[in-house]
């Protein structure tokens, strides 16, 4: 087993012992999704127009639910110095970190959405594009959500310093996404704002790692 | 082989330790030795390579430790933190901890590691039922399963029973017989069956 699947089998076999953890995020994605009908009445064009952009804030911020334990735990219990002191390098085991943070808290979202996006009345076209629009744009918020976590490591109050220093990052993410949507329905297709969102993804893919690594560095000193 | 040269730390303003130097050929064994807050544990990070030299240099083989892959894959540290997960069981942490360090272990290995420092029976319970004691006997254990020549061990003894200290001197010992090095802190002696000849120790002061 090479180190980057070892990470990612740790993180998952946790996740499985600890199934509340993971339920959190994705029950807070459903509740919030759905009280937003509840709340606005059955007026169909207005919930058909506010849908996509409802379901990318619930996904936004139920993968930052998640986000302040993505290194916590390994910090306290010192699992992350023997990461750090591993001969594998560090931007890998954290790309595993963060891709397994995807596989807990972005996918089960992106699989949830067809289901939720039948109350705002959305059609199968549109769904289709609000998937795409949230698989490749849930890793990117996990992407960008790792390096808040990593740099509020070990600081006092972190929770609320991390929501303030990563929820002004995630407004590119949230603008292309939830515009796929509103683009596919004027007529314009969806494939520029979906473009866009894969380019943001690569950038981060590349960049994020090696952020993250840097400041856990740091944090451990 | 570990050298050490005049090396110092700070933390903020304030100077740990400054000037310390020692050596330390295979096959021996250095009890760094000082009051609490004097340095122990920083100087013990900055030889494994998790916090920055300022100044001074600690090499190994002749070769600075900084992105030295041969020393990466050396040596090892354990320190307070036990780097164990509450949630698996001794068994998993042991062989989750050897993949990501990059040394695949066979779990007859973890096993009888697990068994030599008497958690036989306890490999598979998750480490949250394990005492304070038990769980530094199983991350004891991860020296075992790894092939690191440089074991860089901070407070090794804390919260061990008798026999468990016993069984940590033994494992010490083989791994000195075969020219491993051990460099520890402990405010206790260790039941050591280690010729003094192999054993030396450095004051660090403030």
């Amino acid at each position: 087993m090479s180190p980057f699947l070892a990470v990612i089998r740790r993180d998952l076999s946790l996740a499985l012992r600890r199934k509340n953890e993971v339920m959190t995020s994705v029950f807070f994605f459903v509740v919030v999704a759905a009280l937003f009908p509840l709340g606005i009445g059955p007026e169909m064009n207005t919930l058909r127009l506010i849908g996509p952009g409802v379901l990318w804030v619930g996904a936004l911020l139920a993968s930052m639910l998640s986000l302040g334990r993505m290194f916590a735990g390994d910090h306290d219990d010192g699992t992350l110095e023997q990461m750090v002191l591993s001969c594998a390098s560090l931007p890998s085991l954290v790309g595993a970190k963060i891709l397994s943070h995807w596989l807990l808290s972005g996918l089960p979202l992106v699989i949830l959405s067809p289901v939720l996006a039948l109350q705002f009345d959305l059609d199968v076209q549109a769904i289709e594009v609000l998937m795409a629009s949230l698989i490749l744009g849930t890793p990117l918020l996990s992407l960008i959500g790792a390096v808040g976590a990593a740099l509020t490591l070990g600081v006092r109050g972190a929770d609320v310093l991390l929501s303030l220093l990563v929820l002004p990052l995630y407004v590119p993410a949230l603008v292309f996404g939830a515009g796929a949507v509103q683009a596919q329905a004027a007529g314009l297709g969806a494939s520029a704002h979906l473009s866009i969102l894969a380019a943001m993804l690569l950038i981060a893919a590349v960049f994020s790692p090696w952020a993250c690594a840097t400041a856990l560095r740091i944090a451990l000193e | 082989m570990l050298s050490v040269m005049d090396l110092s730390c700070y933390r903020g303003e304030r100077r740990l330790f400054s000037g310390v130097a020692f050596q330390l050929n295979a096959g021996a064994c250095l009890h760094l030795e000082g009051n609490n807050g004097v340095g122990k544990t920083s100087l013990l990070r900055q030889v494994s390579g998790l916090s920055p030299v300022s100044e001074g240099q600690i090499s190994w083989c002749g070769q600075p430790i900084a992105d030295n892959e041969s020393f990466r894959a050396q040596r090892i540290y354990l320190g307070h933190d036990l780097a164990m997960k509450d949630d698996l069981s001794a068994m998993e942490n042991l062989q989750i901890d050897a993949a990501i360090a990059g040394q695949a272990v066979e779990p007859d290995k973890v096993l009888m590691a697990l068994q030599s420092l008497g958690l036989k029976g306890r490999e598979h319970l998750p480490v949250r039922m394990l005492s304070q004691g038990q769980k530094r006997r199983a991350a004891i254990a991860r020296l075992l399963t790894r092939q690191a020549r440089l074991w860089i061990l901070d407070e090794p003894v804390v919260a061990l029973d008798v026999p468990a200290q016993a069984a940590v001197g033994r494992v010490l010992k083989a791994h000195l017989d075969e020219g491993g090095m051990v460099l520890f802190t402990s405010h206790q002696p260790l039941p050591m069956a280690v010729p003094s000849a192999c054993m030396t120790s450095h004051r660090l002061q403030g």
